[in-house]
């Protein structure tokens, strides 16, 4: 092991990675920064430096604001409602119980589905009239309802289907979590006299803190991230009421060629991903542990 | 906080985790305000004994009696019983503090009650000053005494203790053993102690229950076990190093137990402790003619390995100035108090009369 690579394919190992960043990753972000202060190029006039009007633009974007709306809401609505499924679920899954294998392959199936499958499964329970939701509802003697297609439920809808991929996976994560939580902490408290619940929330929830940091932090990066689900089943519609940030930038560069302006919303969410990193790793050090 | 302690009785306890059985069958028991260990190699079953006389785990069978009562279905709660574990089991988000009074908390124990039993025990243990401070900010010492402390702030007829010193330094384990001890004198707690280490254990108990596979292998005194191993598993188990078992024909016997030998044509063990040993002994009662394999410089002693003439090993611990040489053939030899005699096949004392 300690035979040391030849100088020459040492470089071509340092070099090709590094090529690779830094023609996917950095000379794109570099170059959307010095797009967004340049105005777009077209036939007549060449693209001319306009300092910072492409960000006043994005402040008066009533069409942004909605959406920075429905991108919040989203989170909120989501992670939340995720996280409490993914414990309830792992201390299904971790109680000894017969058949947890099988609940916990079920539970993560979602999770491994690709976007675009699970994207389109949904779009076919949703569909009005034959899909499975309205054909619940009809049972029930419900109207059928347009979940995709009207502006009062298609954002919920959307949020529905990323609850139920979500949760497959911080179960994961949650179960790991459980199952590092000593035995012995647990039987202290029931020899005070603890019950089972009381147990749970005053001792593995708190153990749990750590994960729920992590995994929080993170739903939240991808809530801001999330466009495929966006682009199949409803393209943002009807009327903005399902778009999301990174569904409205490739709307605004790809659908209407309006590289400078998609550059700033790029910018924006570079920005706003940032900081979420960065909060992200400061309360992860802070708080996430008990040493 | 005097809380007089009750006594404990164990009757045929048996534990099998499917197909194995960890307990086959044990009994002992402890009377109030008294210091039992259980002793015993590792995985022989005394953590599996302590859960179940808890009520952590179920019983496969037997009785547990509390105070006379039993209390073998009932929940682990309500059979007010204390126990430290092995590793503390400090709650590692809660303060020292909040740790102390968690059982108190949950029992709906009102607050200034609480605020002076905390007040107290904190001050017994010495733990004042750490109150604030978190499980992880602690040495493995202090955790100990919050763990000490979590227990005796119950104020429990009787403590359970799964060999809590185990994770301390050699100078602090001492230290601790005699708090521990003070405890169970001064307050008059009973104390089921559970250990792998003799030298806690025969330090410390009114009595010792020496388990081996999950069997108890002999039960008494610190004393009776050093000096009547009841089998070949005591012998071989208590004492460091433990005793010598030699076979009979190793040894020259005195006459009474050479006519034993041949009369019931009994195969024997003879067992005698290193430290009871002699040099030069061949007018004593018993002797054996063997060559020094090594020495080892202990300190106060050098410990001589030997090895008889058919090749079996053994330890002398000699005390003075100077070892045998390696190499040398020397004879060592011991009284006839100071031997055991042992059954071969059964493994079991042989009555000296
Ligand atoms: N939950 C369990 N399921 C199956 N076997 C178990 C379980 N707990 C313990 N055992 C087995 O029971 C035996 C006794 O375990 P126990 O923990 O009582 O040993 P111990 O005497 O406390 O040992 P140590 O000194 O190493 O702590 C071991 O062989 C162990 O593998
Ligand atoms: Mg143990």
């Amino acid at each position: 092991m300690n035979k040391r690579l030849p100088f020459g394919l040492a470089m071509v190992l340092l070099f090709v990675p590094c090529l690779l960043l830094v023609a996917f990753t950095h000379y794109p972000a570099l170059r959307a920064l010095l797009n967004s202060f340049w105005n777009n190029a077209s036939s007549r006039r060449p693209s001319k430096f306009v300092g910072v009007e492409n960000y006043q633009t994005l402040l008066e974007d009533d069409r942004l604001a909605q959406i920075m709306l429905n991108s919040t809401l989203y989170a909120l609505g989501t992670i939340p409602l995720a996280i409490g499924l993914a414990i309830g679920m792992a201390l299904l899954v971790n109680a000894r119980l017969p058949g947890t294998s099988l609940m916990r392959l079920s539970f993560f199936m979602p999770t491994m589905l690709p976007m675009i499958a699970v994207a389109n499964i949904w779009l076919f329970f949703y569909a009005p009239g034959i899909g499975l939701a309205s054909q619940i509802l009809g049972v029930f003697g419900l109207p059928p309802i347009n979940f995709l297609g009207s502006t009062e439920t298609s954002l919920v809808s959307m949020m529905f289907v990323a609850v139920w991929k979500e949760a497959g996976l911080f179960m994961i994560f949650y179960l790991a979590a459980l199952q590092a939580v000593p035995e012995n902490l647990k039987d202290a408290a029931r020899l005070e006299g603890a019950s089972a619940t009381r147990i749970f929330f005053n001792i593995v929830l708190p153990l749990l803190r750590p994960t729920t940091i992590f995994v929080a932090v993170n739903a939240l990066i991808n809530a801001f991230r999330l466009v495929d689900h966006v682009i199949v089943m409803t393209r943002g519609g009807p009327n903005n009421s399902s778009a999301l940030l990174l569904y409205y930038i490739y709307e605004v560069t790809f659908s209407q060629r309006d590289f400078a302006y998609g550059a700033t919303l790029t910018v924006l969410m570079v920005c706003l991903l940032g900081v979420l990193a960065a909060v992200q790793f400061w309360v992860l050090n802070r708080k996430a542990h008990y040493q | 906080m005097s809380a007089p302690g009750i006594s404990l009785e164990v009757r045929n306890l048996r534990k099998s985790w499917g197909a194995v059985d960890v307990l086959k069958g044990v009994d002992f028991d402890i009377h109030a305000g008294g210091f039992l260990t259980l002793l015993g190699p590792s995985g022989c079953g005394k953590s599996t004994a302590l859960k179940l006389i808890s009520g952590l785990e179920s019983v496969t069978a037997g009785q547990i009696l509390l105070d006379g009562q039993e209390v073998t279905g009932k929940a682990a709660s309500d059979r007010n019983i204390g126990m430290v574990f092995q590793n503390y089991a400090l709650f590692p988000h809660m303060s020292v503090a909040e740790n102390i009074t968690y059982g108190l908390k949950v029992r709906k124990v009102a607050k200034a009650t609480q605020q002076a039993s905390l007040k107290r025990v904190a001050e017994l243990m010495a733990l004042s000053p750490l109150l604030d401070r978190k499980p992880a900010q602690l040495s493995g010492g202090q955790q100990q005494r919050v763990a000490l402390a979590r227990v005796l702030v119950s104020e429990r007829p009787i403590v359970l203790m799964d060999e809590p010193l185990s994770n301390l330094d050699a100078k602090l384990r001492v230290e601790i053993r005699s708090e521990i001890r003070a405890l169970n004198k001064q307050l008059g707690i009973t104390v089921l102690y559970v250990t792998h280490d003799q030298s806690e254990a025969l330090s410390m108990s009114d009595t010792v229950v020496l388990m081996n596979k999950g069997q108890v292998a002999q039960i008494g005194t610190p004393k009776d076990l050093y000096d009547r191993p009841a089998n070949t598993f005591t012998a071989s188990f208590i004492g460091t190093p433990p005793m010598n078992l030699l076979a009979a024909k190793d040894v020259v016997l005195p006459d009474w137990v050479a006519s034993r030998v041949s009369a019931e044509q009994a195969d024997l063990l003879i067992g005698v402790r290193p430290e009871i040993m002699h040099i030069l002994g061949d007018n004593a009662d018993f002797s054996a003619r063997c060559t020094v394999a090594s020495v080892e410089y202990e300190g106060s002693v050098f410990l001589v390995h030997l090895r008889t003439q058919t090749g079996a090993a053994f330890i002398l611990a000699h005390h003075g100035p100077d070892a045998p040489i390696p190499g040398g053939e020397i004879v060592v030899g011991w009284g006839n108090e100071q031997a055991h005699l042992f059954s071969r096949e059964t493994g079991r004392r042989i009555s000296s009369s």
